[in-house]
């Protein structure tokens, strides 16, 4: 049961801004991931709550005290590093206990605590091994098994999956996951991998170049991104981003693409929701790839495109289809487009497009 | 990649190019170090070994006669030659166990970020490099009770560092710990970076105090090398000679390599010698086995 708060959290290595005005409110047992790319300052602000690097403004509240002037020690949260960072001098036990003789606890309650949580993390074989003769997995249980022994006000993971193989980060995973329903304490996550931010996460925070991008739900992000960057981070394959011109034509709306010579019929409603003035330039149409309909015969409302590059992938296909200028991935049945070259018809469903600006890449809220 | 790719080239063609082979050129370099080694080392360990059995005086012309353990029986017996055992190993306990904590904690001190780190450093493992008999015989004037600097500073009057027997030995040990105390410095340092810093960053989460911090993290980590360390400077301590001898001579500052000189070079007692400075490398050879032992041990984890 802890809340934590960034306000107007900011942060410079040097002349760098790694993290700029910075609010954030976390709630009660929440499981927030922190999602963007290398050098984002997710790292960096993490590190920041748990006291192991200092802000240059702003506050930084845990359960509404102040506790940007305390020491890491002082903070009562637990870290997973992503090295793992286990002392390799102890075994597994020792490691899971040192928390707890850290701050002198009776010789029984620190058995009873590190056999429980190793219970848990189901490493109770592993007790008495000492660190190097674990796989990577295991290290990784151990680390989370120090970090929830002392049952702390908040859990902080730091890519605390990340050097795992792509099974074990499956397995390690659901785990976390099961984990989190299990002891439900507060936890904020970072990760590079979207995969891990969407099925983990009560609500991802995205962050580019130190600045929060959106906060929202998985759902929320994927199937409202605020700004472009968001949209293309987000999801995968990558949304689909092309500039587009729209104009009324023969009483509905027509979505043309830069360099295309027919534009995709849209509800003529969009014209009216689009920005006054906007209407014809800077806007940036995006679509994720099962938002786009392929057909191989023409249809009525599906503009005749070219197969360019197929890429099958077991369970379906990504096609790029050439429209004017621009590329558009679609996603299709294994197989639906038999060879690179061919002529298809494509088709935008308008409920899953997406408008942008693109001066400030931010999304214009138009959803049909 | 390298080795991948000389594989595959003739062995015939890349000894002719170099002119010679990879035997030729290995022999070269081994040859010369196992003959220099035979000849300085090994030979005299062996022939002494002989001469230990013998009543041999290099003094005199008189053949060497056989007296089996008769030297060793005596060197045994000899309740003088246990006293310089025993001044002996209070010296190696003194001077060894403060080159630890000396150097330990100026390596501590150093393992930050400070400006002019490399400088300091350097300017530290001066003594390190000096020679015995120059620091020997300097610390004899810093120490002396009418003029030395020492005295001066600590306002001590005239009080006597060298020619008070209760204190000279402590004296001696002073200097070599002055001496070898930036040796323990530079391998704790490099023991002390070597340990990685999301180490402390993980005790400082768990909540670790400093000094729990270090008895358990930092030390544990550090004691190989340390361990190391130890080892050199207790072999070292238990040979001194040079600095003792040219510091004092005082009958309780005569650690035991100062009397096998004193037998072999002043006395002429070659035979004898030769049997007290085998008990010496087997006492050594002790010690460095237990602390290699313990090494281990610790460098199991």
């Amino acid at each position: 049961m802890t809340q934590i708060e960034l306000r107007g959290v900011e942060k410079f290595f040097g002349e760098v801004q790694v993290i700029r005005n910075l609010d954030l409110f976390i709630d009660h047992n929440e499981f927030i991931v922190m999602l963007g790319p290398s050098g984002c300052g997710k790292t960096t602000t993490l590190r920041a709550i748990a006291g192991l690097e200092t802000i240059d403004r702003g506050d930084i509240l845990i359960d509404g005290k102040v506790v940007q002037h305390l020491k890491a020690a002082d903070r009562d949260i637990a870290f997973v590093f992503q090295s793992f960072s286990l002392y390799p001098h102890m075994t597994v036990y020792e490691n899971i206990a040192f928390p707890l003789r850290a701050t002198r606890q009776s010789k029984a309650q620190v058995d009873l605590a590190v056999r429980q949580v190793a219970e848990i993390l189901q490493i109770t074989p592993l007790l008495s091994r000492r660190p190097s003769a674990l796989s990577g997995g295991d290290m990784q249980r151990v680390a989370i098994g120090r970090a929830l022994v002392r049952s702390p006000k908040a859990l902080l993971m730091d890519e605390p999956i990340g050097a795992l193989d792509a099974k074990l980060r499956e397995e390690m995973r659901a785990e976390i996951k099961r984990l989190h329903m299990k002891q439900g304490s507060t936890t904020i996550y970072v990760t590079h991998d979207q995969v891990e931010a969407m099925s983990l996460a009560d609500r991802v925070v995205i962050m580019h170049e130190g600045v929060l991008q959106q906060v929202g739900t998985p759902e929320e992000v994927y199937s409202r991104p605020a700004n472009l960057f968001v949209a293309q981070f987000v999801g995968s394959p990558v949304m689909n981003i092309a500039e587009a011109h729209v104009a009324e034509e023969h009483g509905e709306a027509r979505v043309r693409m830069a360099g295309a010579e027919q534009g995709f019929s849209f509800p003529r409603d969009l014209l009216g929701r689009l920005p006054a003035g906007s209407a014809g330039n800077g806007i940036a149409l995006g679509i994720r790839p099962e938002g786009i309909a392929v057909e191989r015969e023409p249809r009525e409302g599906f503009l005749p495109v070219e197969a360019r590059i197929i890429e099958p992938l077991g369970s379906h296909d990504i096609v790029d289809l050439q429209v004017g200028s621009q590329m558009l991935r679609a996603r299709t049945k294994s197989g639906f487009v038999p060879r690179p070259g061919e002529r298809v018809w494509a088709r935008i469903d308008p409920v899953q497009a997406h408008f942008f600006d693109t001066q400030s890449g931010r999304s214009l809220g138009v959803r049909l | 990649m390298t080795t991948a790719v000389m594989a595959t080239l003739d062995p015939k063609s890349r000894a002719a190019a170099r002119g010679m082979s990879d035997l030729a050129i290995r022999n070269l370099f081994i040859i010369p170090t196992i003959a220099f080694l035979i000849i300085f080392n090994v030979f005299p360990l062996i022939y002494s070994l002989g001469y230990s059995f013998t009543d041999f005086r290099a003094s005199m012309n008189a053949p060497a006669r056989f007296v089996g353990l008769a030297n060793y029986r005596e060197l045994l017996n000899d309740p003088f030659i246990w006293s310089n055992f025993v001044i002996t190993a209070k010296y190696v306990i003194i001077s060894v166990v403060g080159q630890v904590l000396v150097g330990f904690g100026v390596a501590m001190l150093l393992n930050r970020t400070i400006p002019f780190k490399g400088l300091i450093t350097t300017l530290l493992l001066l003594p390190m490099m000096l020679s015995m008999a120059v620091v020997g015989l300097f610390w004899k004037l810093l120490y002396s009770p009418n003029f030395g600097i020492i005295n001066h500073a600590l306002g001590l009057g005239t009080f006597e560092w060298l020619s008070d027997p209760d204190m000279a030995l402590y004296a001696v040990a002073i200097v070599d710990i002055w001496m070898w105390s930036p040796f323990v410095m530079l391998l704790s340092l490099a023991g002390l970076s070597a340990v990685p810093k999301h180490l402390y960053e993980a005790a400082a989460i768990d909540r670790a105090g400093p000094l729990y911090t270090f008895f358990r993290i930092t030390l544990p980590l550090v004691a190989p090398i340390l361990m190391i360390a130890i080892i050199f400077r207790t072999m070292e301590a238990f040979k001194t000679f040079d600095l003792a001898f040219v510091l004092s001579s005082q009958p309780t500052t005569e650690v035991i390599s100062i009397r096998l000189y004193k037998m072999a070079f002043q006395q002429w007692q070659t035979g004898m010698s030769c049997a007290l400075a085998y008990i010496m490398l087997i006492m050594v050879l002790a010690i460095t086995n237990i602390y290699v032992k313990y090494l281990n041990k610790v460098k199991e984890r």
